[in-house]
């Protein structure tokens, strides 16, 4: 579904991406994982379009996504839900969900709309009880459910998500990975870039691994985990625990 | 008693047009982050396109203001089209700087256009002045005020009722979140232009039958709209009505009460005040951060 070649991605002079290649299939979960810098972020922005003059090839769906700005990429079927969630806090939780179906609602779409609003209802209780509250005033681990959802309203066929973990509580992101499995088994396909590699890659089917802006590791999720590599470096067991206790 | 009637009338017919060219100001500064320096110019312009309408058009005044705040309004647009998106790497201050050059830029098209001349139209009324406790209210206040209520309802209804209002309070709160849910920024961009101009005529249109219209009237007036818009929190919709009815009524008791050569002064000088004192506006969020 998502095709990324070869891709190279600058910020002035610096390299942030160099000769970067991944896929996402059809109903797939994929984690992407790396340290901070590691240029994971700088991948979503060039696919939805927030970073433009990027090199090589992102093809959606068999179609390159070369020189779109967000809204036309939005309307091909890609949401994001962007790093640090970017609610629009002063706003009410509701026209916060009404903003994420922007486009259909141009479209004329109301029947659908009241429909999926339904279901992120369903999906998460704690947004209905808060539909008229400013959205500012949620905790981060509802802001975080709202970003999704608000990002779900625009009926994407392919949902990246920046960091979904960040400053949450562990019990918060159990239940933020658990709606990201729950959101898959219907059928929708996910890219989730994350620094929680263990949380990533325990709903995932395969994984990436960035290092200062290359591939150094692709996997199936449960070898990843089991990557001896990836554990020094990603799942926070550091060396001793490797060294120490063996002889 | 008397006196401090007729100076409150005057000073809240002032601050209502004070406070429509603030609401453009805000307007614009809060969907593009840009403070358009050329806004009290497009009062100027609202003004002496209803004069020509009226004088030279032969159309009633009913017909003369839409007309004058659309083509305005256009003009606002158009000029976003050519002289603002088409810059190559904007920069804050190259585009302030922009519509510092396009205030110059229009007024000395309308003095070749109008001359040096000042205008003056009909009030909307013909009705007599109303006797309230002594001083006297103008019908053309009345005119004012109305039309003002219902500019802020109905910009308020716009903001908080349509999806494109939500979209641009959207936009103003964080450009890249809403071009992620697929609001066209620049299309929000290009109306808040026509918004903003649009305003600014409205303000001409009321304000040309109490005053002389010329090319330079819209220096001061831009600039007192934008002491409203500072005074009230620049960006803040409430703050730039209170802003600018606050200065209009204190320019009008320092004018009535002191001396009137002092009544441009006034303005200037809160401005600085609230910029030592609160640079947010008396409405503005302590924490709000812009820059």
């Amino acid at each position: 579904m998502l095709e990324i070649r070869n891709l190279k991605c600058y910020y002035g002079k610096i390299q942030a991406l160099s000769s970067v290649t991944l896929s996402v299939a059809e109903g797939e979960l994929v984690a992407l994982i790396g340290a901070n810098g590691s240029g994971k972020s700088t991948l979503l922005q060039a696919v939805c379009g927030l970073l433009p003059g990027w090199e090589g090839e992102i093809l959606f769906k068999g179609e390159s996504l070369k020189g779109l700005a967000p809204p036309p990429i939005v309307a091909r079927g890609i949401s994001m839900v962007p790093e640090g969630r970017l609610i629009f806090g002063p706003l009410s939780v509701m026209d916060n969900l009404r903003l994420g179906a922007y486009l259909r609602y141009r479209q004329r779409d109301h029947f659908g709309i009241r429909q999926d609003l339904d279901r992120m209802f369903v999906m998460f209780p704690v947004l209905a009880e808060r539909s008229k509250q400013a959205a500012g005033t949620l905790s981060g681990g509802e802001q975080q459910m709202l970003s999704i959802a608000r990002a779900l309203m625009a009926r994407p066929r392919l949902l990246l998500l920046d960091e979904p973990s960040m400053g949450l509580a562990p019990l918060v992101v159990k239940q933020i990975f658990k709606t990201l499995a729950q959101l898959r088994s219907q059928g929708l396909t996910i890219l989730v870039v994350e620094q929680n590699a263990q949380a990533a890659l325990a709903i995932a089917e395969r994984g990436y691994v960035l290092e200062t802006g290359r591939m150094v590791l692709t996997a199936g999720a449960a070898e990843l985990l089991e990557d001896e590599e990836v554990k020094r470096a990603y799942l926070g067991k550091d060396y001793s625990q490797f060294t120490d206790g063996r002889e | 008693m008397q006196e401090f009637l007729q100076y409150l009338f005057s000073g809240v017919t002032n601050g209502a047009i004070y406070a429509v060219i603030a609401l453009g100001f805000s307007t614009l500064y809060s969907a593009t982050d840009l403070i358009n320096f050329a806004q009290g110019e497009f009062v100027m312009l609202g003004a002496l396109v209803l004069v020509t309408l009226w004088s030279q058009a032969h159309l009633p005044l009913w017909a003369a203001f839409p007309l004058t705040v659309l083509l305005v309004a256009a003009f606002g647009m158009v000029f976003e089209r050519v002289a603002i998106r088409t810059v190559r790497k904007p920069s804050p201050i190259l585009l302030v700087l922009i519509t510092v050059g396009a205030s110059i830029f229009l007024r000395g098209v309308a003095m070749l256009i109008w001359g040096k001349d000042a205008y003056s139209v009909p009030a909307f009324s013909k009705t007599q002045a109303i006797e309230i406790g002594g001083a006297y209210l103008l019908p053309q206040s009345l005119w004012i005020l109305g039309i003002v209520v219902l500019l802020v309802v109905g910009l308020n209804l716009f903001y908080h009722r349509t999806l494109t209002g939500k979209a641009m309070q959207a936009c103003a709160i964080n450009k890249r979140a809403a071009s992620l849910l697929g609001v066209g920024t620049q299309k929000i961009a290009l109306l808040a232009w026509g918004l903003s101009a649009g305003l600014g005529a409205v303000a001409g249109v009321i304000i040309a039958p109490i005053t002389m219209s010329s090319y330079d009237m819209g220096t001061m007036l831009g600039l007192k709209g934008f002491c409203a818009a500072m005074l009230g929190g620049l960006g803040n919709f409430w703050g730039a009505v209170v802003g600018g009815v606050l200065l209009g009524i204190l320019e009008a008791m320092g004018v009535g009460y002191a001396s009137s050569s002092l009544r441009d002064a006034i303005a200037f000088f809160l401005l600085l005040l609230i910029l030592y004192a609160r640079p947010t506006g008396i409405l503005g969020k302590a924490s709000t951060q812009r820059f």
